[in-house]
């Protein structure tokens, strides 16, 4: 794909409503499986975030991807019903494998219910297809590749968990963009010049290079990994194995010292 | 998700009557910052503009911000307690402040964000414009004006005029110092001798009108110096209100000591002065803002009152029974307002502290449940919610249950507060807003928010001696500071006794140095004490009182005696002994005081 062409990060209600008719879309609805089974959004098929989690090798996730019908040439819709951010990290996947059509559904399962729009229960029959594989090593961040570029110039290293924990601990040099900021009260994103008023005024533009992190497996920062594309900021990374990995490995932490912000918080 | 949906099945509720907000500052505040950082504004004129626009620096880091929301007279309307509830889980921690001054306040917001939150504010009418800085603060009125047994009229259109008229006003934009106005119901609601105005609304008879007017004090106010106010007159009728004011603010703003920060607000100068100088200063210039007003200058007092209606019942719970807790909630939470059938409800928080899942749940439970579909800030970091109906309480206990706000002892002494300390201020010296929680938490666990002979006492907090928390005027009243054994430091607060705020006004008495942890066995001391030395109808505060002015009869007789009676608290142990009377609540490391520079005169 050429690098002129915007990236479609978001898929509205009424096209997919659309494509589902026309049946030109796969759907990948990433709940639990007793709550695909219940009602999901028709002709979607299941993929649990945690089974796509339990092995994330390219090679596993390529036969997922093929049992689920899709090859080079399907255009995939991601679904969750947790404001994106499970979506996000299953579409990043498929992303890094090389598929370059894969979006998300702008709302949650919840608000596409509410709406009364249709569902239904029925698992839908896949023909299985051949996906190749082409990795997008650019869209990956390593706990060594954060840690060798993340003190350069032009590296901007954002951490997306709540501000609370955030302030507790984090990646040294990292500034904080919790995952709720990015959302409004319907859209899992804000629309695109919001999102660009609120990153500019954090200098968060041109053509820095941007690395995302949260907590544990990069779902949340996945949510952020799609939102600073959907403003076109072209150079884009989700360091997946996030802070609990870097943690793990002792790396150095940094810590707002001298305050007791927990204290504050009615939780 | 639900948030939306909820507002559009409410389509008649009520709106606010002023919009407060200018879109157009949002924009500036973001272009100021982008400049600022750029290097082309200097540090001190950021900071006063900052300030001017509601947003304080924030201890040991000025990235972050706390931004101040006014709540002019306290009144707070579902939809805006909703978009407030979001901007906290986007720029800030989840959790929102209720403070002592009807502001809602944000914490530990980045710099770079405060504009993105003067933007969702200006979507519901809502500013942080002169919450901070030296301009005129946040207009206080009572929660109880407009219901209240005692009040003469409602106070709450005069308080809401005179915020219209002062905020942006050229007249407060670089005043000296901040300037505080509290109008309240009655004497006993409120601090009125407290503040730089303080108003009580009472009316006279003039040959068989009735006229409304104010009895208004001058020059009082809490800090590192307090000092009690004076009344101007005997009698401001509603006509002179606005003049004045205005007259109060041109002497302030001429005479007032624009170099010492430390002695900068007015009541110094009133200090200074004279009680009488002053006076007749005022009266003087009253007199000559009355004369060379080109046109009229009025208050716009928009006299239409709330429309009462009670909520429509969505569903019948009649058959379902009342939660444990309803008669001791009932008894400390809640007051007969003067309208029959009708009672005000008090929803008291930690220390002021409230989750944004709590403030949407808040916003759904005022349309469900307040006839006049609003709410209003309180005076002690909490919540009213008034005209709800007799046949309602019950239900909306339940509810309040549900989501975590139907802690009882909302009226009593059980609901303590603590200034924001080393949670976020720069100036702090302890955790004053943890130990408020701490206090709270075991006052409930005994049960002494039931105990009549504690009801109408208080427990004041604040971090240093700046008085935020308003210790002074506490019946126990702790202001933070260091202590030291040898090399060692430990969290220590000054114990005062005996502090009011209603027609005895009066400044707590200095009694002893009180270890962090020790605060809460030698408050319980002091309820001992008093229960063993009391008459058979005396209250804490009414013994306290005759204690403090030497004028008690029993063992105890005076400050010294209950000094003495708690010296064994204030021993220090070794670390070795108790290595927790080193750490201050909050904190697991060893305590030392840490300061950066304050922004209370800025
Ligand atoms: C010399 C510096 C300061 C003085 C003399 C001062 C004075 C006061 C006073 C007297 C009050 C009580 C309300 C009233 O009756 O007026 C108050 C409230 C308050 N002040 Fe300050 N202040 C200072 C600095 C600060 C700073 C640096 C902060 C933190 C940014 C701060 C935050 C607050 C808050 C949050 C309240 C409301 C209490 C609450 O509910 O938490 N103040 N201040
Ligand atoms: S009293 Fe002191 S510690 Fe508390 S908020 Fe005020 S300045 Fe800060």
């Amino acid at each position: 794909m050429s690098q002129e062409k915007t990236v479609k990060t978001t898929t509205d209600i009424d096209s997919l409503r659309s494509e589902i008719r026309d049946k030109s879309t796969r759907v990948i609805d990433v709940r639990r499986e007793e709550d695909y089974k219940q009602s999901h959004i028709p002709t979607a098929v299941n993929l649990p975030l945690a089974n796509l989690l339990s092995d994330d090798n390219p090679e596993r996730v390529l036969k997922l991807v093929n049992a689920m019908g899709i090859d080079d040439e399907t255009p995939v819709v991601v679904y969750d019903d947790t404001f994106g951010a499970l979506a996000s990290r299953v579409a990043w996947t498929l992303e890094y494998l090389g598929h370059s059509d894969v979006s998300l559904l702008e709302t949650t399962f919840s608000k596409w219910k509410s709406l009364g729009l249709e569902n239904d229960n029925k698992t839908p029959e896949i023909q299985s297809k051949n996906h190749s594989i082409h990795l997008k090593p650019e869209i990956l961040a390593t706990s060594d590749y954060l840690e060798t570029s993340k003190d350069k110039p032009n590296v901007i290293l954002i951490d997306n968990r709540e501000r609370l924990n955030y302030l507790e601990q984090h990646i040294p040099g990292a500034i904080s963009l919790p995952y709720r900021t990015l959302a409004t009260q319907d859209k899992i994103l804000r629309p695109k010049e919001d999102m660009k008023r609120l990153l500019d005024n954090r200098r968060i533009s041109g053509n820095s290079e941007i690395i995302t992190y949260c907590g544990s497996v990069g779902t949340l920062s996945g949510l952020a990994y799609y939102a600073l594309k959907s403003v076109g900021l072209p150079n884009v990374k989700l360091y997946v194995r996030s802070f609990k990995e870097w943690k793990g490995l002792e790396k150095p932490i940094a810590k707002q010292q001298d305050a007791s912000y927990w204290d504050l918080s009615a939780e | 998700m639900t948030v939306s949906d909820l507002k559009q099945s409410y389509p008649d509720s009520p709106k606010p009557k002023i919009n407060w907000a200018r879109i157009e500052e949002a924009e500036d505040f973001a272009n100021t910052v982008k400049l600022f950082r750029q290097g082309k504004y200097d540090e001190d004129s950021f900071r006063r503009y900052r300030l001017q626009h509601g947003a304080y620096g924030t201890r040991m880091t000025n990235d972050y911000a706390m931004v101040r929301i006014k709540l002019p007279a306290g009144e707070i309307y579902p939809h805006q307690l909703e978009k407030i509830s979001q901007l906290s889980e986007q720029f800030s921690i989840g959790s929102a402040h209720f403070s002592t001054r009807e502001n809602i306040q944000l914490h530990w917001v980045i710099l770079e964000d405060v504009s993105e939150i003067l933007r969702g504010l200006s979507e519901v009418g809502l500013t942080s414009r002169e919450a901070c800085g030296n301009s005129v603060r946040n207009v206080m009125c009572s929660p109880l004006s407009g219901v209240c047994p005692d009040e003469e009229f409602d106070s709450t259109p005069y308080a809401l005029a005179t915020a219209r008229f002062f905020l942006r006003n050229p007249l407060s934009q670089s005043l000296p110092r901040k300037f505080k106005f509290n109008f309240t119901c009655c004497e006993k609601h409120g601090m009125v001798r407290m503040v730089d105005v303080g108003l009580i609304p009472q009316t006279r008879d003039l040959d068989g009108t009735i006229q409304k007017g104010f009895k208004i004090f001058l020059g009082g106010g809490l800090g590192n110096k307090s000092f009690v106010g004076y009344q101007l007159e005997e009698f401001t009728p509603e006509e002179d209100l606005l003049y004045t004011s205005i007259a109060v603010l041109r002497i302030f703003d001429r005479l007032g000591d624009r170099k010492n920060m430390a002695r900068n607000r007015m009541r110094y100068l009133v200090n200074d002065m004279g009680w009488e100088k002053f006076q007749n200063l005022v009266l003087k210039e009253r007199a000559i803002v009355r004369a060379t007003q080109s046109v009229v200058t009025r208050l716009e007092v928009d006299p239409t009152p709330s429309i009462i209606k009670r909520p429509i019942r969505i569903s019948d719970e009649s058959g379902s029974s009342i939660p444990d807790g309803y008669a001791r909630w009932l008894k400390t939470n809640t007051l007969k307002q003067k309208q029959s059938e009708y009672n005000s409800v008090f929803i008291t928080l930690e220390a002021g502290d409230i989750t944004s899942n709590q403030i949407t749940a808040l916003a759904t439970i005022i349309r469900e449940f307040s006839s006049e579909g609003y709410a209003r800030a309180g005076f002690v970091q909490n919540i009213a919610l008034r005209y709800v109906h007799d046949d309602d309480l019950s239900r909306l206990y339940s509810k309040l249950l549900t989501v975590g706000l139907a802690k009882s002892g909302a009226l009593t002494m059980a609901a303590p507060i603590g200034c924001s300390g080393t949670t976020s201020c720069n100036l702090a010296l302890t955790n004053s807003h943890r130990l408020a929680k701490e206090i709270q938490r075991k006052f409930l666990e005994l049960k002494l928010d039931q105990d009549d002979d504690l009801r109408d006492s208080s427990i004041k907090i604040s971090g240093c001696p700046n008085a935020c928390g308003q210790h002074g005027i506490a019946t126990i009243g702790f202001f933070g500071g260091g202590g030291r054994v040898g090399k060692e430091m430990y969290p220590n607060y000054q114990m005062s006794l005996g502090g009011r705020s209603d027609g005895e006004t009066m400044l707590g008495a200095t009694c002893h140095r009180i270890p962090a942890k020790r605060v809460i066995p030698v408050i319980l001391k002091i309820i001992e004490l008093f229960k063993q030395n009391k008459k058979s109808d005396d209250t804490l505060k009414d013994w306290m009182h005759r204690v403090v002015n030497g004028k008690e009869d029993s063992e105890i007789k005076s400050i010294l005696d209950i000094r003495k009676a708690l010296d064994s608290f204030t021993i220090p142990p070794t670390k070795e002994e108790d290595p927790d009377f080193y750490t201050d609540y909050g904190s697991d490391s060893s305590y030392h005081t840490k300061t950066g520079k304050g922004e209370c005169a800025a």
